[in-house]
């Protein structure tokens, strides 16, 4: 038996910088599989010890309880915000934020949107499944036209309810983004990309490139009312032609060093913001 | 040099090196002050995109163990509530000023007090306090900036310094406190820095589900609201010993106060001023003092009469409490002051 044991080589065990503590999730919701790849990645770049996570309002509010790493539960949709000041007093640190849709891309859009404008060397995980969790199905600013929700009954009406928010577009246009990819975790395939994005997203922060964001598109089987399978159907054939997966920002692949670089190179026109070209005669 | 400024160099004297705010009249020149020295320091000044965001970000540096400050006038001070809310659930430090302006709503940017109740009852959800303190002078807005960031480090508590425009855009005299370096403030153990696998993890968090666990830390909180009862509570008095009428007034109403009671005192009526620089905790103690002397009580505010119910509290029905305010962003003058004083006296006197 001993020796038996000596020999056993370990295939698969919880990662490091996840506590062993049961979750709060329903059965079937992905957020265990998303927290685990965060978790891996923070164990393969060695983090864990520097790393500062935040936790939204949302199903993984108490995210704080699972993590290894030091936490801080943040108000709804201020995780950037809080985010950004924890970087600013301890650059060294690596930050980040788990936010859901309705944190993210509603109560929090401003918050989102300055940090990633400000170029802050954090990372965001954001997880999209089109409706609010924690307080039983509500629409969310991502829910699609016509689905139904306990608060757009009769399916979300866009002449009266509006569209959703594609996060990745919207925020492909700021010039502090160093890198933004839309995954999804319904296949193991599926799964091995997503943790190849997260783990890029925090390669970004570590080395200092800017603002790095990964939207997984994502279910939520208890309020959809679906087996988990269904819900990966359902969000396969209405979600992903809505949300398309894919790279939406990545300044190294464009041939940049950082979001400054690129952001530098798309304002070349424009002589206030680069003082070196004035000082040559260039400009006035 | 300006009240704004003072306040705003004595606190990076204290070792604050960050700050965020969001633009607002009349607390303009000190966010001004502050983008001008902090990056000569080494320091932090970021203008956030709202005043929701900026006491978040309050939020975030003092849960990772800086000093760490912000500003507003009273619109803004309002958004930042929810955040200060938070910051006395999850019993951090921080430091939080508001240069009030007239109200409510979008109101004027003339000086007022009308902020009185929202910084000493209501200026978050949920069971809690903060520390208010109220200079007068431009030299207090200094030394009340410097000191607030140590009790605020000492209780785990959000700290607002309640000044308003008149103090905020007056220049006087001022000596500067000695420049701490942040370096050498003392260590703080549960704050997220990243535990660097030698200790286990902190967490900075206000939820707490279970409502007896929620309710044992409200009243552990409320223990320590009971130390600073006891051990911070200050206020100045003027002339009170031998008082028929105390005048009560704060910030710039207690500067027209005193000038009213120094003018009653020429007439022979018999004043004082009791001025409290705690606003909470309200200066019972001191107030207790005047109580064999007194046999009526005035307070002067700019605002339509809110400090004068702490004042009622604490005279308990012992002698009549009488209020005279301007509102709105009128500041009472001395005169008007005087003749309140006055007529109390002669009433009393009967």
């Amino acid at each position: 038996m001993t020796e038996e044991k000596k020999e056993a080589k370990v295939v698969f065990e919880r990662p490091h910088a996840l506590l062993p503590v049961v979750t709060n999730y329903c059965p079937g919701c992905a957020h265990g599989i998303v927290q685990r790849l965060v978790a891996e990645t923070l164990d393969e770049l060695d983090v864990e010890g520097r790393t500062v996570g935040i936790a939204p309002v949302g199903c993984s509010v108490m995210a704080y309880d699972f993590y290894g790493c030091d936490m801080i539960e943040a108000a709804h949709g201020r995780a950037p915000a809080v985010a950004t000041a924890v970087k600013r007093v301890h650059p060294g640190n690596v930050v980040f934020a788990y936010q859901g849709d309705g944190d993210l891309a509603s109560i929090g859009m401003a918050e989102t949107v300055h940090a990633a404008t400000r170029g802050e060397n954090i990372t965001i995980i954001f997880i999209n499944n089109a409706i609010y969790g924690m307080t039983g199905g509500q629409m969310a600013p991502t829910s699609l036209p016509n689905q139904v929700t306990q608060t757009s009954p009769y399916g979300r009406d866009v002449a009266t309810a509006g569209y959703p928010v594609r996060v990745c577009e919207l925020l492909s246009s700021l010039d502090g983004v160093a890198y933004l990819e839309r995954v999804t975790v319904d296949t193991p395939k599926n799964v091995r990309k997503a943790k190849r994005a997260i783990k890029k997203a925090f390669q970004t922060q570590v080395e200092g490139r800017g603002y790095s964001l990964v939207e997984v598109v994502s279910t939520c089987p208890t309020n959809w009312g679906m087996t988990p399978q269904d819900a990966f159907a359902w969000m396969r054939e209405n979600m992903l032609p809505y949300y398309p997966l894919g790279v939406y920002k990545d300044v190294v692949a464009d041939g940049f060093a950082n979001a400054a670089e690129a952001a530098a190179a798309r304002s070349a026109a424009c002589p206030i913001a680069h003082p070196e070209a004035m000082a040559e005669g260039g400009a006035r | 040099m300006k009240g704004n400024e003072a306040l705003a160099e004595s606190a990076m004297r204290a070792g604050c090196r960050f700050f965020f705010g969001y633009p607002i009249t009349p607390q303009t020149e000190l966010a001004a002050y502050m983008s001008k020295r902090m990056p000569k320091v080494g320091g932090t000044y970021l203008q956030a995109e709202s005043e929701v965001a900026a006491i978040n970000m309050v939020y975030g540096a003092a849960a990772a163990g800086a000093r760490v400050m912000t500003s507003s006038s009273s619109p803004g001070v309002s958004l930042k509530g929810e955040g200060v809310s938070y910051m006395a659930g999850a019993d951090l430090p921080g430091v939080i000023i508001n240069i009030q302006r007239g109200g409510p709503g979008l109101g004027g940017i003339q000086p007022s007090q009308s902020d009185y109740w929202q910084a000493t009852r209501a200026l978050g959800h949920g069971d809690f306090h903060i520390v208010v303190y109220a200079p007068s002078t431009v030299q207090e807005m200094a030394d009340l900036a410097y000191s607030a960031f140590d009790v605020a480090d000492k209780y785990r508590t959000p700290v607002m310094i309640l000044g308003d425009g008149m103090l905020g855009q007056m220049m006087e005299p001022v000596v500067l406190p000695e420049p701490i370096d942040p370096a050498t403030l003392p260590e703080k153990p549960w704050a997220t820095t990243g535990h660097a696998h030698q200790r286990p993890h902190n967490v900075i968090n206000s939820l707490y589900l279970t409502a007896d666990e929620l309710e044992k830390l409200n009243f552990e909180r409320y223990e320590r609201y009971a130390v600073i009862e006891r051990d911070e509570q200050r206020a100045e008095t003027y002339l009170t010993e031998d008082a028929d009428v105390v005048v009560v007034a704060f910030g710039a109403a207690s500067r027209v106060a005193r000038s009213a009671v120094n003018a009653a005192r020429e007439r022979g009526v018999k004043a004082g001023l009791l001025r409290p620089v705690t606003l909470w905790p309200f200066p019972k103690r001191a107030l207790e003092e005047t109580i064999p002397t007194a046999k009526a009580y005035l307070s002067v505010e700019m605002n339509m009469g809110q400090m004068v119910d702490d004042v009622r509290l604490a005279v308990s029905g012992r002698a009549p409490v009488d209020f005279y305010g301007r509102t709105g962003g009128v500041i009472p003058t001395p005169d008007e002051v005087l003749e309140r004083i006055c007529a109390l006296s002669e009433k009393v006197g009967e």
